[in-house]
């Protein structure tokens, strides 16, 4: 089989479409980073959005105001984090474990209390997002799955990717940003609220998972089923150890898991147990963590050589 | 940035815990408010639930995976390490049970043995590859412990699903397990599992405060560097101590399928959710093995009873999974207070 028959225009399509909750998630989880915050609720965030923006979407019967709820609740959210882990100094790891199981358990409860149902919840009354549609390129093989057809969420999370580099490398905000996280003592030398810059940050941070929450419920199937995050919060942890905090670079490990993602929809439909091709992507994420890692150590290796030379 | 990435967990001390969960409570009844249900009805059934004579051998039985994980969780935590893999180690340890209980040609007690025992280094294994992996690559391990459950969930979900499929039935679970391979029974629901589960709770007890090396595990909790300095192999205790972490899960995985489901089913070792409440008890204890285990059996009771609220009240038992997180939630919060800024 030729690789142009492997991969075909509508996989590319599907797989641009399930990078962007991931790619929102590992932007957020880079600002974090950034500020000194280490953030790894981005999982029971995304179940926030996703099901906030089903409960806006089934409120008020439009999508944005399903993407609307989905922000305002994960910033909601976020509160925990934002606070929890630096006015109260709380333990980041330790907060961001009872996060993902609050998530976990409060979606499942308030799904059971507000629409009667456990598993999953379809209603014809829960508005998706639209796709956009670009007339000039629509039909242009190729060019045309991958650009058009896509939703508003998708393409504002590669423009966030571009502004958020830009901003945290070429703006005053930015360097006091990096600052915070750097050196906080040394930013409260220079008069920066620290304290302010990380809740912000943690907060808008939380305001970008979760609008990746609401491209997870509302993009592709508009629906809402317990525990659909299914990882992908976890994968984005890795995306931004991966980049080391670096929007780029964590946007490239995002396609590269997008990449993986699209390779088991592909072995699946070649007739491979889907419990098998399910596990790609993970695999993939491993190799690539060992991977980054062993370089990582050897430079570090080389260096502490240099050091005692 | 490099300091703050040898991360020691901090963990919540005791005096705050009757708060913590005063607070969980309190959270909880306002959400059943909030959803038009009776607080004071569900708590009193979860009460009756988890603590009327006629219902402690449920309870119990609840408590002996959930106890189980929670030492799972903790041991690790100790050390400030953290295992977040307890679900694929789980897995691995039921699912093994299963095969060499049913393909292993070996007489009743000891087939019983032999099974148990595969469980446990098989899991065992499978865990220290997480800390193999932070000691030989630098792969943090509190991300590949959880990375390393899909794969683990992924194959024996196919395993079972297809080449080692019970065709008697429709569902993705093996052949049951002979007879002689089934735990014996105590009384009720409650079989020697529950046995087995009080001497490794009793182990890891004795092994925290009475052993050189669980002195050396609390000393690389307080402080890893100065462990390491003062003669601790920081990296050789990390893999062993995650290798008996991985083999106690891989234990409660072997009673579970030995001792009630007598064959390993698709999926009914982590619906209960063991791994995360165990989890949030050895937390709620900052990885101390006796607070744990009592934080253990308060969540196994929480849960039981969760299951009476639900019957009597109609008030979704996953709000215990909720009251869980708040208590954990307030613990870590509360307890930074006032602590220095780092």
């Amino acid at each position: 089989m030729s690789l142009m028959s492997f991969i075909t225009p509508s996989l590319v399509n599907s797989a641009v479409q399930s990078i962007t909750p991931i790619l929102l998630a590992a932007l957020a989880g880079t600002l974090c980073g950034r500020v000194g915050v280490f953030n790894m609720a981005m999982e029971g965030q995304l179940l926030v959005g996703a099901f906030a923006a089903v409960v806006g979407s089934y409120a008020t019967g439009s999508a944005l105001g399903g993407v609307l709820f989905a922000i305002v609740f994960t910033v909601l959210f976020s509160l925990i984090l934002a606070y929890g882990a630096t006015w109260f100094k709380g333990d980041p790891v330790v907060i961001c474990i009872g996060m993902n199981l609050l998530a976990s358990g409060l979606t499942a409860y308030l799904l059971r209390q507000m629409f009667g149902v456990s598993g999953t919840f379809s209603d014809p009354a829960i508005v998706g997002l639209s796709k956009i549609r670009i007339d000039a390129i629509n039909t242009i093989p190729w060019i045309g799955w991958i650009f058009s057809r896509q939703t508003a969420i998708t393409w504002l999370a590669w423009i966030l990717t571009a502004a958020v580099t830009i901003m945290m490398f070429r703006t005053p905000v930015g360097l006091r940003l990096r600052g915070v996280g750097e050196d906080a003592s040394a930013a409260g030398t220079m008069g920066i609220d620290v304290l302010r810059y990380r809740v912000a940050t943690v907060l808008f941070a939380g305001g970008l998972t979760g609008l990746g929450g609401a491209q997870l419920s509302l993009g592709t199937v508009s629906i809402f089923s317990e525990d659909m995050s299914a990882g992908r919060g976890w994968i984005a942890v890795v995306a931004v150890m991966l980049g080391r905090n670096h929007p780029l670079w964590a946007a490239l490990a995002c396609v590269l898991f997008g990449v993986a993602d699209a390779l088991s929809v592909r072995l699946q439909s070649q007739g491979l147990p889907n419990q098998l091709t399910d596990i790609v992507p993970y695999v993939v994420t491993l190799l690539a963590l060992a991977l980054s890692h062993r370089k990582r150590l050897k430079r570090r290796a080389a260096e502490t050589l240099t050091a005692h030379a | 940035m490099s300091e703050r990435s040898v991360r020691t967990t901090r963990l919540p001390q005791i005096p705050a815990v009757p708060l913590a969960i005063g607070i969980g409570i309190l959270i909880g009844g306002l959400l059943v408010l909030a959803s038009g249900g009776d607080p004071i009805a569900a708590y009193r059934e979860i009460l009756i639930g988890a603590l009327a004579p006629a219902n402690w051998p449920n309870t119990l039985n609840w408590a002996v995976p959930l106890v189980g994980m929670t030492l799972v969780a903790a041991l690790p935590l100790r050390g400030g390490m953290v295992n977040l893999g307890g679900d694929g180690q789980l897995v691995i340890g039921g699912l093994v049970a299963a095969l060499a209980a049913l393909y292993l040609p070996l007489p009743g007690p000891l087939l019983i043995t032999a099974s148990i025992l595969c469980a446990m280094i098989a899991s065992g294994l499978y865990a220290s590859l997480a800390a193999w992996g932070e000691t030989r690559f630098g792969i943090p391990m509190l991300i590949s412990t959880l990375l390393l459950s899909y794969p683990a969930i992924g194959v024996a979900s196919y395993l079972v699903g297809f080449p080692l499929r019970d065709m008697a039935t429709g569902l993705a679970q093996t052949r049951m397990i002979p007879d002689a391979a089934r735990l014996p029974v105590i009384s009720g629901p409650l079989n020697i599992g529950l046995i087995l589960m009080i001497v490794v709770a009793i182990a890891v007890v004795f092994y925290d405060r009475r052993t050189v090396g669980g002195y050396e595990l609390r000393m690389r909790g307080l402080n890893a560097k100065f462990a390491g300095y003062g003669g601790v192999r920081l990296a050789s205790q990390q893999v062993r101590v995650m290798f008996a972490s991985g083999a106690i899960a891989g234990l409660v995985g072997a009673i579970l399928v030995l001792g009630s489901l007598y064959r390993y089913q698709d999926g009914a070792l982590l619906t209960p959710g063991y791994t995360w409440s165990g989890l949030m008890a050895a937390l709620l204890a900052g990885g101390a093995p006796l607070g744990a285990i009592a934080a253990g059996l308060f969540f196994a009771g929480l849960q039981t009873g969760g299951f009476a609220m639900q019957r009597e009240t109609a008030i979704p038992r996953v709000l215990t999974m909720v009251l869980q997180a708040v208590i954990i939630l307030f613990l870590a919060i509360r307890h930074g207070v006032g602590r220095k800024s780092s």
